[in-house]
């Protein structure tokens, strides 16, 4: 099989510019909550979705504040690739009262309504129906909004996946199912534990397109994700995209890594960087100028240290606190 | 007799059951080949191969389900969910098909089935991975609910659990994994299940709990005794069955009742405990039974939960209510 080297001809000069931008704060701003986590700042577990950049901007890049998205317990990548504010999304990691949802959510339910972020998700496969849900409000409401649904690989085997997806397809829904295959359901092995080579083959059950690519390669992401999304904003129906990707940290933050070789590790996060190669193709298209790239990586630097500035001298949620939002009356 | 914690007596169980009887298999995210993401299952998947140890996707309902179709015919399933939490996505396998199989074949199935699970907060991770919902499964009739709060009893407990013949949520508190360790016998033994265990006798006040709370609770007694306060606490180690008559003896004695559980108050397993004592010893109370519990909100953030938690303050201070009686 050969593989043609995708090359975009709808992106711009700003379309690269804002990819490359938010590639390097979710990549930093990963990093950095490593870092924090490691010297036990931080409570609670964290995922992280370092490594999976070109996922997210890719198909981000192609949405407005009107469109939602769905997540995963490994969100913090959708969140700033859907505009979520950093200050107030380090700070709702650090569980303070000045975060995203006032310090309530944490890092696996990050959610901002007025992003269309519908929320990460501590349950995996939580997303497939809400997505729907969010699909079928665009229709009803002729908005023209689409909904996107990413979810790993170890969702694709949850009962929501066919619930979801078959719902989506009966009623022509204007969602995207995004699968971010990164190869472990935390520790067990995708070809373990799937029977179909693709997730993306299983689109073909539910009568609509699907498609594999390669998930480290943003333009290839965002060129797949143009072709979906302008089909559902066409009443078409929803897409199912697989996107092959790798996760540069272990499933949570502390977990050994056990099941990945040392050589995985090292090709992944030397060779196929997908933040690497996105630059080498802005700069071979003369997109960007080099010292416009390092701009942008020193101001994201300084952007991502002021949100860590900001959680940190934020007030935690106090005790009254804990008993609103229940309910409408509390 | 060694001294290991929780987490190694609950492997130990497994293990010995495992090594007794060859119908004993094991199913669950990351069990096999990682050993469990807080290794209770560690070493079993070497020891007994992949025909009795099953890494399974990641499909909860799965998960229940292939275990009840295993158990109705001859197999005796250990299934474990990661988190209790993420057992909603199995709550129509457990309380639709596993409660029920029994009472609906008129007995001619049985599930004998364990479903393992960390539950309970204390370990700074917030909402469905903290959740204590036992009340969930002791509202579903057909299915037995146990709660170690301890090495000793986790292994003798669990031990009963794998050869009952009915279906077991086996609740294991998550915060007391690797908390403390303690003497447990190498050969295996059985703790009978629907059998509490008095932690502490006293004379004032009885305070009854389960699983995770019961160190404190048992900490603080014994802090009380020297301020005067001499309290009897009562570690149920199953809600069902449910040992009321060690409950009544203790109620009847002190006429003071207080129980402490991590799960929301309202339609806790500690209102059903209540009613049982106003049926059965009203008059035998000298003060308004007291509850200390999570409040009634979804488990929240880090930041917090230590207020969420029944905790110290607010145990002594419902143990004074009492006493003002």
């Amino acid at each position: 099989m050969t593989v043609t080297k995708p090359e975009s001809k709808s992106l711009t000069k700003e379309k690269a510019k804002w990819m490359y931008q938010k590639m390097c704060e979710i990549r930093q701003f990963e990093d950095k909550v490593h870092e924090i986590f490691s010297k036990g700042i931080l409570p609670g577990f964290v995922h992280l979705y370092a490594g999976e950049e070109a996922v997210a901007v890719g198909v981000c890049a192609h949405l407005n504040e009107k469109d939602y998205i769905t997540s995963t317990h490994r969100g913090h990548g959708h969140c700033i690739a859907k505009g979520c504010d950093l200050n107030g999304m380090m700070a709702e990691i650090y569980g303070k009262a000045t975060g995203l949802c006032k310090g309530k959510g944490g890092s696996m339910h990050i959610a901002d309504v007025e992003k269309g972020m519908l929320g990460a998700n501590g349950i995996v496969g939580g997303g497939f129906p809400l997505a729907v849900g969010a699909g079928l409000t665009a229709k009803l409401k002729k908005t023209g909004a689409v909904a996107v649904c990413f979810f790993g690989d170890g969702a694709n085997n949850h009962g929501t996946f066919h619930e979801g997806i078959n719902l989506a397809a009966i009623w022509k829904l204007p969602v995207v199912f995004v699968a971010e295959n990164n190869g472990y359901a935390e520790a067990t092995p995708f070809e373990y534990a799937s029977s179909c080579k693709n997730i993306a083959d299983r689109a073909a059950a539910y009568n609509i397109p699907g498609e594999v690519v390669d998930g480290k390669d943003v333009i290839a992401v965002y060129e797949a994700a143009e072709r979906a999304i302008t089909r559902a904003r066409n009443g078409e129906g929803p897409t199912l995209i697989e996107c092959k990707t790798y996760r540069n940290y272990g499933h949570f933050e502390g977990d050994a890594q056990t099941y990945k070789s040392a050589e995985e590790k090292e090709k992944h996060l030397k060779e196929l960087d997908a933040i690497v190669k996105f630059r080498n193709y802005i700069l071979s298209k003369h997109l960007l100028f080099e010292q416009e790239l390092l701009q942008i990586e020193r101001n994201v630097a300084e952007t991502i240290e002021k949100a860590v500035d900001f959680a940190e001298k934020s007030p935690f949620p106090t005790e009254e606190d804990l008993l609103k939002d229940v309910y409408v009356s509390y | 007799m060694a001294e290991i914690t929780m987490i190694q007596a609950i492997n130990e169980a497994m293990r010995q059951e495992m090594e007794r009887d060859e119908r004993v298999i094991v199913l669950g995210e990351d069990v096999g080949t990682n050993g469990g993401v807080f290794r209770a299952t560690d070493g079993l998947l070497e020891q007994f191969g992949d025909q009795r140890v099953f890494d399974t996707p990641l499909a909860e309902s799965g998960i229940i389900g292939t275990s009840i179709g295993l158990a109705v015919n001859g197999f005796r399933p250990i299934a474990e969910i990661q988190f209790l939490g993420f057992v909603y996505q199995a709550m129509d396998q457990l309380a639709a098909q596993a409660a029920r199989i029994r009472f609906r074949s008129a007995g001619r199935f049985t599930c004998p089935i364990v479903v393992r699970s960390p539950y309970g907060g204390g370990v700074r991770t917030p909402e469905l991975h903290s959740d204590a919902l036992e009340a969930l499964f002791t509202h579903s009739p057909g299915l037995k609910v146990v709660m170690p709060s301890n090495a000793y009893d986790a292994k003798g407990l669990l031990i009963a659990a794998i050869r009952d013949e009915d279906p077991v949520l086996f609740l294991e508190p998550m915060k007391l994994y690797r908390a403390f360790r303690m003497e447990v016998p190498e050969e295996p033994y059985e703790i009978p299940l629907g059998k509490a265990r008095i932690v502490k006798e006293g004379e004032d006040v009885t305070i009854i709990s389960w699983g995770a709370t019961v160190p404190l609770v048992a900490k603080l007694a014994a802090d009380m005794k020297a301020q005067g306060v001499d309290a009897e606490v009562i570690d149920l180690r199953c809600l069902q069955p449910l040992d009321i008559d060690t409950i009544m003896q203790s109620v009847e004695k002190t006429g003071r009742v207080m129980i402490v559980h991590e799960a929301v108050k309202t339609n806790g397993f500690g209102a059903e405990i209540a009613a049982l004592i106003s049926e059965r010893a009203l008059f035998s109370l000298s003060a308004p039974i007291v509850r200390v519990t999570g409040y009634d909100t979804p488990y929240p953030v880090p930041s917090v939960e230590d207020d969420w938690l029944p905790n110290a303050a607010r145990i002594v201070e419902g143990v004074q209510t009492l006493m003002r009686y």
